[in-house]
């Protein structure tokens, strides 16, 4: 019946483009000027952080003790540090791990999430009470004490850090994916799933997840913000990324000394940090207008 | 009323128990340990390392240890610290009313300043005022509480020598309320800059919401003055759910507050939280867990009754 009603029409009108949930949010997306620029800053950071040994002609751990303190300059555009490296190096390599933690907690986080979230509101009862009691009790400590704790105990390497920042920071967007999937699973197009014989499984993978993917990319985005502060406040307590590995964070451990006689090395390792942070929460924001189907449309 | 709070109050033991359960189960199952600074220690025999597990009850198995553990916690006695072997209760009673200190003076700081301003841009939306505004939360939101710290230490404390760097009391000065005001004011401010994002934020999104009900125009229509359709219609409602994000914040400002002591050597809960943790003092750190989830718990319950004063259409049974 479907086919036959859909056919002449498609063939009717064969200069539309089929318009997808996704692809018009893409659209809305993209009239998001700031969002779109947020984005650009976003690329440019990843790019030049992975390319930097292209992009920069210094070593990040050699020392030069001629060039020690040196204030910013165009040889040196964001100065030298104690040992004389050059800062901006130092930073962009810091870049790599501190936007992959960030990235990489922030993918475990909202898999978990959607896992519990997704099988807690399906089968509801003693499952859903007892994930989200146990949702309850992570939201009820203090993230950062239970962040310090977690990294001291399990030592500071980068996958230890992607590991904890993950497991603690799923808790928001199971309780999302949760409302989602109750609110639908009583739905039409869920039981006339169930009566052409399809299992749990498919249910929840085919039609309940992609119906929660609007809120799960923009807990995604933002929670890659999260991470990335997260990440640097525990490196900067000497907790997360440790030394010679260098990330945003313990960049600026060293500052706390050093920033008496060169004020630049507190500076700049903390505005990669916060271009790079309010940059994803610009994005993340462009993502919520565009995702949400009441969105207005409204230039900004 | 009181009823529905003591229900909740009761709810909430099988929480806190669950949250010292887990918080228990992560300090003993994870490697480390209190011993684990003596074991590198050439002097220190097998026989030593199992006399101090003893006296310090890690020979037992843990769930004795943990009900141990619970029946001495409620019968108050918190146990006493593996490093500095003082009363936990005691080292905690030092310092939480600092912690209590920085964090009131940064609830208030923070709601002073961002209620008008979030009323502001949402009542004057489009603005000059409400782009700067937005513009200037969204930046200070994305900021990294420690770096904003560390610039006010710099700008304020080593450039213009205006204020202390750290501390809570220039030492060796006797007690006065205004040496304790300009030593709060930097850490205040580097919390306080970062919450006013928040809030400022979220207030704007809900008046936004608030005033464009049909109910703003009667209000208008009957005739009352604009302040009073701001403060007793608008705002009223706008508040509902920003009480319970303020509430549900509480433990992300214990977290700041965490960072903020750390780098203002501010002697509160959050250092000793971190230098317990480091020394891997479990009795300190169950006591401060043990405190900090009893405070978010019961700013939850804080929020969910003041939700009920602001609108009455909710009704407790």
């Amino acid at each position: 019946m479907a086919e036959l009603a859909a056919d002449p029409i498609r063939r009717a009108a064969p200069t539309y483009r089929e318009r997808t949930q996704l692809g018009m949010a893409f659209e809305r997306f993209r009239e998001h000027r700031l969002a779109m620029a947020a984005l650009l800053v976003v690329v440019a950071l990843a790019l030049l952080s992975a390319f930097v040994p292209v992009v920069s002609p210094y070593d990040p751990n050699k020392t030069n003790l001629f060039q020690i303190f040196e204030s910013p300059s165009i040889a040196h555009p964001m100065g030298t540090d104690s040992l004389g490296r050059d800062l901006a190096t130092r930073i962009l390599f810091g870049g790599r791990v501190s936007l992959a933690v960030g990235v990489l907690a922030a993918l475990l986080a909202i898999t978990v999430g959607a896992v519990v979230g997704v099988l807690a509101g399906f089968y509801g009862g003693l499952v859903d009470g007892l994930a989200m009691r146990f949702v309850d009790i992570l939201l009820s400590i203090p993230r950062l004490f239970f962040l310090v704790l977690l990294a001291v105990l399990f030592g500071g390497s980068v996958l230890t850090i992607i590991l904890v920042l993950g497991f603690l920071s799923w808790m928001r967007t199971a309780r999302i994916v949760r409302a989602t999937v109750m609110s639908l699973k009583g739905r039409e197009f869920i039981e006339a799933a169930r009566s052409i014989g399809a299992r749990d499984l498919r249910i929840m993978i085919r039609h309940l997840l992609p119906n929660t993917v609007a809120p799960i990319i923009v807990a995604a985005t933002l929670g890659v913000a999260g991470a990335i502060i997260a990440e640097s406040t525990l490196s900067f307590l000497g907790l997360g990324i440790q030394k010679p590995t260098s990330s945003w964070g313990n960049l600026l451990t060293d500052a706390t000394t050093d920033m008496a006689k060169a004020p630049w090395t507190a500076i700049f390792p903390g505005l990669a940090i916060f271009l790079a942070v309010v940059s994803i929460n610009f994005v993340g924001d462009g993502l919520r207008d565009a995702l949400d189907p009441r969105h207005v449309l409204r230039k900004r | 009323m009181g009823r529905y709070v003591l229900r909740r109050l009761i709810q909430a033991i099988p929480l806190l128990l669950g949250i010292t359960v887990i918080a228990f189960a992560i300090l003993k199952v994870t490697p480390g340990g209190p011993l684990a600074a003596y074991e590198a220690n050439p002097d220190f025999s097998f026989a030593d390392q199992q006399r101090l597990e003893h006296a310090l009850g890690l020979d037992q198995p843990v769930p004795v240890q943990y009900a141990q553990w619970l029946i001495r916690f409620f019968a108050g006695d918190w146990g006493y610290s593996f490093a500095t072997s003082q009363p936990v209760l005691s080292m905690i009673g030092q310092r939480l009313p600092n912690t209590l200190w920085l964090m009131s003076t940064v609830y208030i700081v923070t709601l002073l300043i961002a209620l008008p301003i979030g009323v502001l841009t949402a009542v004057k939306q489009y603005s000059w005022f409400d782009h700067i505004a937005t513009g200037a939360t969204f930046a200070a939101f994305s900021m990294p509480t420690f770096w904003l710290g560390l610039l006010l230490i710099v700008t304020f404390g080593l450039t213009f020598r205006l204020l202390p760097l750290g501390g809570m009391l220039a030492p060796g000065a006797p007690f006065t309320v205004g040496d304790l005001a300009r030593h709060l004011i930097l850490p205040v401010a580097t919390i306080s800059l970062v919450q006013v994002g928040v809030y400022v934020r979220f207030l704007r999104a809900s008046m936004l919401e608030t005033t464009s009900q049909d109910y703003m125009r009667t209000a208008r229509s009957k005739g009352l003055r604009e302040g009073v359709i701001i403060s007793r219609h608008a705002l009223k409602n706008a508040a509902i759910p920003f009480v319970t994000v303020a509430a549900l914040d509480l433990p992300e400002l214990f977290g700041g507050a965490l960072v903020t002591e750390q780098i203002f050597g501010w002697p509160g809960m959050g250092r000793l939280f971190y230098d317990s943790a480091l020394r891997s003092d479990y009795p300190v750190l169950m006591g401060i867990l043990v405190i900090g989830a009893t405070v978010v718990i019961v700013a939850n319950l804080m929020a969910d009754v003041i939700y009920g004063f602001l609108d009455p259409r909710i009704r407790y049974s």
